[in-house]
């Protein structure tokens, strides 16, 4: 009788909340989000208009911001369809195949969620740097991989490796093989089943892991700023570009320049929205 | 009264006339000799023999594990076996891969295309075909209509398969199956997700399809009086290998194996 009652009585207070107690949450809930969310966007917002719109518009064409702009679309550009495809084959691997070193595959993939940028822009530069492993080959084949673009891009590259698998990887693995096995035994080939069967069942989670490998290669700081070495007008992106203006407070020019980010990040965050309101509704779910 | 004679003549003749539309040529025989399949340290399947009459319904039965999908899907190509040669109306199966054995596939969750409609599930094996080997729009059209309405659901074109309910989803998996003309049809337990009634009508509807479409169809099940009813033949397989195969009412009355008695109580 006791072990009946028990668990019954223990969940009651949950639906029976006072209303003062749910006041109370709700309010500490949207004010935590308003501090800290909301807050800064605000900020950033009113600081970079603080000496009106002809002033924000001169700081971002500015020439090295309008650099660091160029160079961030730049990156952006060589990144994105990269780990998009990679994130395609490795959750194609993983998903549709049985191997050995499948689990190790996988943390391997997820490894640079783990590691800190910072470190990760480290073994960058103990690689290709001058005093690294490879340091001495390439000076005298006259390649500049660290403090040049090149290690830039490899920084981003490694930064938003997991993102586009991320997505992928659990959709493709909820859905199955039955399909693809269908358009075989219907005389597919195992391309034209990618193409015409696995793509277009995923391509609403492909678009968010690419919409957020574009936001994290932007916004990435801690990586690219040890590889970059800081060469104004040839090496910062937006984000080091941002720390530099502040740092000799340039405070206004500083935040437009980061207004740019912060609109990239609600960009990006409405379109996953919107995104995931149609996988979830509609002819994508069998 | 000769009014009523005429009617019944005029569907006899339509449903003579439906039967040589249908038009899926000589049914092919299958051969199995010696078919051998195991993951690691598990055999699947050991040493089956099998053969299967042209036209002929036969059903695999058998409790999980007796290798009866595995034995399916070498026949369709979906895997390949150790050792052990399938044949397909005389073809030699292993010199073909799952595209070139042209089987006709009905998955036990169906696997429709989700992102498809009705109409272009069906349509999808004739037009992914190469343009040489495609037929035209038109033809494609006719065939998924004229297959829609074999399967009692015209008008579902444009549906999704979300839209339908598991009966009506089975049965577009059987019309995108037999659309490609299909050398035979193998079933991955048919009645296996339905509720009650949809399954009862199955028991109805698989040997009508089976009689029109004239095509030899190997379906797996494990409800025995599912497979008992409906069957030419039944093949009771028990932990890779055949215990017994023959008509419904041989296996009934004389039981070849205890395991064989014991399953069909």
């Amino acid at each position: 009788m006791a072990d009946v009652a028990l668990p019954a009585r223990a969940s009651a207070p949950i639906t029976t909340e006072a209303a003062p107690t749910r006041w109370i949450l709700t309010a500490f809930t949207i004010g935590f989000l308003a501090l800290f969310l909301l807050a800064p966007l605000i900020v950033v917002a009113v600081e970079a208009f603080s000496r009106g719109w002809e002033e924000y518009l001169a700081s971002l064409v500015e020439p090295d911001a309008l650099h660091s702009i160029l160079l961030t679309l730049f990156v952006a550009v060589i990144v994105v369809p990269i780990n998009a495809a990679f994130g395609l084959i490795a959750a194609w691997c993983i998903a549709k195949f049985d191997f050995g070193g499948k689990n190790l595959l996988i943390t391997l993939i997820y490894l640079p969620f783990s590691v800190s940028p910072v470190v990760a822009g480290l073994v960058f530069v103990l690689l290709f740097g001058a005093q690294g492993v490879f340091g001495e080959w390439l000076a005298a084949h006259d390649v500049q991989i660290v403090f040049a673009v090149p290690g830039i891009v490899l920084a981003t590259l490694f930064v938003t490796f997991p993102f586009v698998a991320r997505e992928v990887i659990p959709l493709m693995q909820s859905q199955g093989t039955a399909e693809e096995e269908a358009a075989l035994t219907l005389g597919a080939s195992g391309f034209t089943a990618f193409r015409t069967v696995t793509l277009p069942s995923i391509k609403w989670a492909l678009l968010a892991g690419v919409l957020l490998t574009n936001a994290r290669s932007m916004g990435e700081f801690g990586a690219v700023s040890v590889v970059s070495g800081h060469i104004r007008g040839v090496t910062n992106t937006i984000p080091l570009q941002v720390e530099i203006l502040y740092n000799e407070y340039a405070i206004a020019a500083a935040f437009a320049l980061a207004s740019l980010l912060a609109l990239l990040a609600l960009v990006t965050l409405g379109l996953k929205t919107l995104l995931e309101k149609r996988q979830g509704v509609g002819p994508h779910v069998g | 009264m000769s009014v009523e004679i005429a009617a019944n003549l005029a569907i006899a003749q339509e449903a003579a006339a439906e039967r040589t539309r249908s038009d899926f040529g000589e049914p092919h025989g299958i051969a199995v000799r010696g078919l051998t399949k195991s993951y690691g340290a598990l055999t699947i399947l050991d040493r089956i023999d099998l053969d299967i009459a042209p036209g002929e319904l036969l059903a695999l039965l058998g409790p999980s594990g007796s290798g009866k999908t595995t034995l399916l899907r070498l026949l369709a190509g979906l895997d390949s076996p150790e050792s052990g040669s399938i044949h397909l109306g005389g073809l030699d199966a292993s010199d073909l891969t799952v595209q070139e054995r042209r089987v006709g596939f009905v998955f036990q969750s169906y696997a429709l295309f989700r992102h498809l409609t009705v109409f272009d599930n069906i349509a999808y094996g004739l037009a992914i075909r190469p343009r040489k080997t495609r037929p035209s729009r038109e033809a494609i059209r006719t065939r998924v209509t004229k297959l829609l309405e074999m399967m009692k659901l015209p008008g579902l074109e444009k549906r999704y398969p979300s839209q339908l309910s598991g009966g009506q989803r089975q049965r577009i998996a059987l019309a995108r199956a037999l659309a490609i003309e299909p050398r035979v049809l193998l079933l991955d337990e048919p009645f296996g997700a339905l509720d009650a009634k949809v399954r009862k009508d199955l028991r109805k509807w698989l040997p009508d399809i089976h009689h029109r479409t004239g095509l030899t169809t190997v379906f797996v099940t494990h409800d025995q009086g599912e497979a008992m009813e409906v069957s030419d033949r039944v093949a009771i397989l028990n932990g890779g290998r055949i215990e017994q195969i023959g008509p419904p009412a041989d296996i009934r009355e004389r039981p070849a194996t205890e395991f064989v008695r014991a399953f069909l109580e």
